[in-house]
């Protein structure tokens, strides 16, 4: 085509427009073209300049750009080199694999949110600076919250206001840190920033909300699963796989980011395994995988950083498939609690058959395409010498096959017969999940593509006897915890429940303390006024019922101390003017 | 189970049988894999590794753990579904 330099986000802005304008076919034409054709020209027409050079901790990218003048200011909207470039595919896919699966949908909130999301998605991606990023990362908060929004019930408003709180505070922090990155060294290019600086500091805490790290990761488990069933798969796709890029583009090589990740990967998963609402689980089984990203970005070498992409690209295609299927459950049955679900494989045996591939994917069964990408980033732990990490995230590989492989599938599709029958997913629901279920296989089968794009050089292939059996014992041996627990009665029944996380703190502790605070006040309050009334009433007595009362101006009847206070006024004159 | 759906079709895992049948065939995958650890020359990286069986007992011990942990966090943290609806 042409225009080797035109930013991947004005088709999809301009889309947006072109879908409030039409209906019907034409509008469905537009969703489907937009990331098929803005695919293909980043594909075909757009090359990186030079190839990426990295040393162990620093990314040197050089590229070719597209930049707008502000008043004084330079926004570069198309930096290109690999990574922007792998990012830039995947997002594109990722749009087109949820356009196609939304496309049943008659909502026009949603399609343009959806186009405004996907695009601003890309243009973060591709912007050169920090400030351009900014730009995108609020436009994406923004936009983003519609497809909650589109829910349309209380819960969903309420979820989404939340959600909405958290993304503008991370825009506000990115400005922050951006502004006084520029104070310190000059520039606000976007490439390595650490965190020897506040403002390292402050840019950090900002994707570290986008990434849901540990305590700023409630808005994803509370907002994800209260958007629309098509809302959840554009939103598993964008905000956190950015938050994964914008981390390895300015921290490589940050080794407190490999304690974080460690920790993501761990804890999510005691919380899955007990949480009821499917898609829930999957919200939690996300910040697990975003864990492993993070580790991968901590560790910082060639190897590790190409597992974070690698794991990035698999987990958006697999992700969005299992959330696709939990999806397609939620749009027939109209519940997608694990307690009221089971038996669906005979209604929706496509569906089941997309989820246990993406489930399958997700637990990295070799053939899979999550195999092939968690391999790198544990090979690389261990290759660094980071023994204990190596173990969490081995714990963590055998509990998210444990929550997102088998339990999801199992009790969405298996377990007891719920006595629910119901129709088989819409036809373009099918059709985007097998695209998605395709992808997993072919990646997962062929990783030789999937490794050709990756930013830097890789000399690794994960087929290899040794670890191909060490995947499968820890698989198989986790299932067969799975079956015996089920057997002995100890597995934990889905309940209808909530889990109370670190929203507590703000949806129950601070309302609460809010509440006590201001009664406290007012009791406070209460009490001085009582005081000062009492203080005023005795005094009011004291001088009534003094020798002197009979003078007081407040007497009923004060004609005579009237007189005598016109005669002090009186004399008191007469003395001024003596005096002057 | 009560079946209100009598005259339907007997689906894959209607029949105890076939269910019996995965979970024998999983039991005997299993052995088996744990098996080849003792044929197979692994090319390990870390001494851990190395151990018979190792990411079998991990895999085995690691899940169990995870359940028995889940459930006692469970007690600590489940409320009821409209916990945050309501206020006290």
């Amino acid at each position: 085509m042409w225009m080797n330099n035109l930013p991947p986000f004005i088709p999809f802005f301009i889309a947006a427009l072109l879908v409030l304008v039409t209906r019907g076919q034409l509008r469905n034409a537009i969703l489907i073209a937009t990331p098929l054709f803005g695919g293909l020209h980043l594909w075909f027409d757009v090359q990186p300049l030079v190839p990426m050079i990295a040393t162990d901790t620093l990314v040197v990218a050089n590229s070719l750009s597209y930049t707008a003048n502000i008043f004084d200011y330079t926004l570069n909207f198309m930096r290109v080199d690999k990574l922007t470039l792998l990012f830039g595919y995947l997002f594109h896919l990722a749009a087109l694999i949820a356009a196609i699966y939304a496309l049943h949908v008659r909502d026009t909130v949603q399609q343009v949110a959806g186009l405004i999301y996907a695009g601003s998605a890309l243009g973060a991606v591709f912007a050169g600076d920090l400030i351009t990023l900014f730009l995108f990362w609020e436009i994406l908060a923004i936009s983003s919250v519609f497809l909650i929004w589109a829910r349309r019930t209380e819960r969903a408003l309420n979820a989404g206001i939340r959600y909405l709180i958290f993304q503008v505070m991370s825009g506000v922090l990115l400005l922050a840190g951006a502004l006084m990155y520029y104070n310190d060294t000059g520039s606000t290019t976007f490439d390595f920033i650490g965190i020897d600086s506040m403002a390292g500091w402050l840019i950090l805490l900002a994707f570290g909300i986008k990434a849901a790290f540990p305590f700023l990761h409630n808005w994803l488990t509370d907002a994800y699963p209260e958007a629309t069933p098509t809302g959840t798969v554009y939103l598993s796709a964008f905000s956190t796989k950015l938050a994964i890029y914008a981390l390895a583009r300015g921290y490589p090589g940050t080794e407190f980011l490999i304690y974080v990740g460690a920790v993501m990967a761990c804890f999510p998963i005691f919380y899955a395994v007990i949480e009821n609402d499917l898609r829930r689980v999957l919200a939690y089984s996300m910040i697990n995988q975003l864990g492993f990203m993070v580790v991968g970005i901590g560790i910082g070498t060639a190897l590790a950083l190409n597992g974070t992409v690698a794991h990035a690209f698999a987990h958006i295609i697999y992700k969005s498939l299992l959330f696709m299927s939990m999806g397609a459950v939620l749009y027939r049955v109209k519940n997608i609690n694990g307690s009221d679900l089971g038996g669906l494989y005979k209604s929706m045996p496509w569906t089941a058959t997309f989820c246990i591939i993406g489930a399958a994917s997700i637990s990295a069964f070799p053939l899979f395409s999550g195999f092939i990408a968690k391999s790198l980033i544990m090979v690389a732990a261990l290759q660094e010498g980071y023994n204990v990490i190596w173990l969490m995230l081995l714990f963590a590989a055998a509990g998210v096959f444990h929550h997102a492989g088998i339990k999801v599938p199992y009790f969405a599709f298996f377990h007891h017969d719920s006595g629910i029958r119901t129709k088989e997913a819409p036809m373009n629901m099918l059709v985007a999940m097998s695209i998605a279920a395709f992808l997993c296989l072919f990646i997962g089968m062929q990783p030789q593509y999937l490794y050709a794009l990756l930013p830097w050089h890789i000399d690794y292939w994960p087929y290899d006897l040794t670890h191909v059996l060490a995947q499968l014992q820890l698989l198989f041996f986790s299932a067969l915890a799975f079956v015996w627990l089920n057997k002995r009665g100890l597995y934990p029944p889905e309940l209808h429940s909530v889990n109370i996380d670190i929203e507590w703190s703000y949806r129950k502790l601070l309302p609460a303390t809010g509440r006590a605070g201001f009664n406290l006040l007012q009791s406070v309050n209460r009490t001085i006024l009582k005081l000062v009334q009492t203080g005023w009433r005795a005094f009011q007595h004291s001088l009534q019922t003094g020798r002197l009362s009979k003078y007081h101006l407040n007497e009923s009847w004060p004609t005579g101390s009237m007189v005598l206070w016109i005669g002090v006024m009186l004399g008191g004159y007469l003395i001024m003017n003596a005096i002057t | 189970m009560t079946n209100k759906h009598n005259n339907e079709k007997s689906y894959l895992f209607d029949n105890p049988r076939n269910v019996s049948y995965l979970i024998r065939g999983l039991y005997i995958i299993c052995a088996l894999l744990f098996i080849a650890d003792f044929i197979v020359h692994r090319h390990t990286v870390h001494p851990w590794e190395g151990f018979l069986g190792f990411y079998a007992i991990y895999g085995l011990v690691a899940c169990v753990i995870l359940v028995l942990i889940s459930t006692e966090i469970r007690k600590v943290v489940m409320r009821k579904e409209d916990y945050y609806d309501v206020d006290e």
